[in-house]
């Protein structure tokens, strides 16, 4: 295992990094066993199906908990942020699910929640007022009004003031976390360009989301989990985008359930047959192991920098 | 608006933005109830209570509002960080007994009790605030606890000490003349006589308000109250804010205390019972949301205004006080539609 990780060590120091980091809530079992890491410049997806645990690995990296066991490393140098202030400070930014804003006040206020511009001791509202205006145009959206409060735009209006404070803000690994669940198709496609915006500008991305399409087309390495633990860990090289959604849909599952069906026999028989098909289609071969290169933790893949 | 846009192309108006006559602007702001509330109670006592015309009789209007509004703006910027403090009306009571009794008792200077009825008040102020942070339990109900304690409290330790209901007066203790002339003066301007703590409750509701609009404290302020979960995740302190709001209560309890202490030298270990709703009510008139995050200091001190004005416009119109909370009552219940009416209008006007 060590050796493995100094192998890994060749790109110098990831931003963000965890090893082996698992996560107890008294004898409840969140996370185990997951490694992880993200280098500027990169988008690494965390996939998974409800409950499978992302909300409990993006907390660890965001300083809202700690891990009850592993590692977790910003940069190389291990920490155990007991804030996300702390975590922030660091150049680690979340922009969670219900986007952190608070939706009774105006846009400008939310943008600069926490990081307020003051002069003399009291804020600089028209600098403030000004940069929020600009800074949602260079994302695209020509707001109406920044004294407007915050919860009168629409979902992917809000995602992009979330997402553009967080770089204003000089944030170096933005975790989003599913930012596109509650978006139509054009808006997701819109929240995508703004990842490969952030990477272009060289900033590490954690993009977590349950949707294959929309993980594969922007990111570098894609962690699978499920049931709290890591499912497989691979770049993006090693998998196809069929393979990521049949891992996705729990391959091995589907194929259980599939044989449960064909010994119930009769119209549970045909379904079993068309459920079969599909595994065959997704690329998992049959039997247990599940696709090609699957990767567990301690070795994470290490030919593209 | 459109002046802090930079110039670089020329300066558009945004075509999907109607322009906001001055007037539709003013209703879009929180306070904007009250202060049609208080124009139209104005306007009524004007006419029908002689007294009220008066420049001195008003003046003593001024006075009662002032009693209820510097509560009112502490009160609401609790309320706007989404918090309760039932315990805000014998809290007064309790800071003005102890710096009364601290120095009858130990026949200190009487500025040594004003400054332990100081700590006393901010101390109750931080356990309140401590005890909703810590425990997540609704502040309602922590605060209806110290209120229930602080004014058994006030009551047994007054009869203990004094055996009675009341402070004995400390009219001769020294120190108290420049503590009066501090906390509990008047001066004269055109022949009208003008209480301080009117000019105090002006500067408390204009800090208030300066520091809720224009400091990153009132931004986290409005935080907390709106979205605690979101304002923690960007790294406000909501723990800290929650409990400086509530010493905040604790320090202008301590403030009014003097104010009314050194009023009359002497108190009553009874009184101050129910203020609590005044202060709220104030606040709930001034625009204050119950749920938080939304509402107003000034709004607060327009609403402990109109609590002052039907509180004396009563008396002076010859009616039976009897009537008083009554029309507190109903001025709430409308004060609440009107709020309602006005901010679905405001932010269906946006």
């Amino acid at each position: 295992m060590t050796s493995t990780l100094e192998n890994d060590q060749k790109i110098a120091n990831p931003l963000v990094r965890l090893t082996n980091a698992g996560k107890r809530y008294g004898t409840i079992i969140a996370l185990s066993e997951i490694s992880l890491e993200v280098s500027a410049g990169e988008v690494t997806c965390v996939l998974g199906d409800n409950g499978a645990g992302k909300s409990t690995l993006i907390k660890i990296i965001a300083g809202l908990h700690q891990p009850t066991e592993g590692t977790y490393e910003v940069e190389g140098e291990a920490v155990a942020f007991n804030s996300p202030r702390e975590a922030l400070e660091r150049g680690i930014a979340t922009v969670y699910q219900d986007l952190a804003v608070v939706p009774l006040m105006p846009v400008w206020r939310n943008f600069f929640l926490g990081n307020e511009v003051s002069k003399g001791g009291r804020m600089d509202i028209p600098f403030m007022r000004t940069k929020t205006k600009e800074e949602m145009l260079a994302m695209g959206i020509d707001l109406r009004d920044v004294e407007q409060p915050i919860g009168t735009l629409s979902g992917g209006e809000r995602q992009c003031v979330a997402i553009s404070r967080a770089v204003y803000f000089g944030a170096k690994v933005l975790i989003l976390d599913e930012p596109t669940a509650a978006l139509g198709v054009k808006q997701s496609g819109v929240v995508l360009k703004y990842i490969i915006q952030a990477r272009e500008r060289g900033l590490g991305v954690i993009f977590i989301t349950h949707n294959p399409h929309h993980a594969y087309p922007v990111g570098d390495r894609f962690l699978l989990l499920n049931r709290g633990r890591s499912i497989g860990y691979y770049e993006k090289n090693q998998v196809t985008r069929d393979e990521l959604t049949g891992l996705m849909a729990g391959g091995g599952e589907l194929e259980a359930l599939s044989h449960e069906l064909e010994n119930a026999g009769g119209a549970a028989a045909d379904v079993a047959a068309a459920l079969g098909e599909e595994v065959g289609e997704l690329g998992l071969t049959h039997g247990t192991d599940r696709a090609p290169n699957v990767t567990n933790n301690s070795n994470p893949p290490s030919t593209t920098a | 608006m459109t002046d802090t846009i930079e110039a670089a192309p020329p300066p558009r108006l945004d075509e999907r933005v109607q322009r906001k006559s001055p007037l539709a602007r003013l209703f879009a702001r929180p306070e904007a109830g009250a202060l049609a509330g208080a124009i139209i109670i104005y306007v009524f006592f004007f006419a029908i209570a002689p007294p009220f015309r008066n420049a001195n009789s008003f003046s003593s209007v001024l006075y009662v509002s002032s009693t209820y509004g510097l509560m009112a703006a502490p009160v609401a910027l609790l309320m706007i960080g989404g918090e309760f403090d039932l315990s805000a009306g014998v809290a007064v009571t309790s800071s003005a007994l102890c710096c009364s009794l601290f120095s009858f008792e130990f026949t200190a200077n009487m500025w040594v009790g004003v400054l332990v009825a100081l700590v006393l008040s901010l101390f109750i102020g931080f356990i309140n605030g401590w005890v909703v942070v810590k425990t997540g339990i609704p502040s309602f109900l922590v605060t209806l606890g110290t209120f229930f304690m602080l004014q058994g409290l006030n009551l047994a330790l007054t009869q203990t000490i004094t055996n009675g209901a009341a402070s004995p007066s400390i009219s001769d203790i020294q120190g108290f003349d420049s503590a009066q002339k501090v906390f509990s003066s008047s001066f004269t301007v055109g022949g009208v006589n003008i209480r301080t703590s009117i000019v105090y409750w002006i500067v408390i509701t204009l800090i208030a308000t300066w520091l809720l609009l224009r400091t990153r404290t009132g931004n986290w302020i409005f935080s907390v109250g709106g979205s605690a979960q979101s304002a923690r995740a960007v790294g406000v302190p909501v723990g800290r804010m929650k409990i400086l709001l509530f010493m905040g209560v604790g320090l202008l309890a301590w403030f009014t205390g003097m104010i009314i202490l050194f009023q009359f030298n002497t108190i009553q270990s009874g009184q101050g019972v129910g203020n609590e709703f005044v202060y709220i009510i104030a606040a709930v008139v001034g625009g204050c949301l119950l749920t938080g995050g939304y509402g107003s200091a000034v709004g607060a001190g327009i609403g402990a205004l109109i609590f002052g004005m039907v509180n004396q416009g009563i008396v002076y119109a010859g009616w039976d006080p009897d009537w008083f909370t009554f029309f507190v009552g109903a001025l709430l219940l409308g004060a609440i539609l009107l709020n309602t009416y006005i901010r679905r209008r405001a932010e269906a006007n946006r």
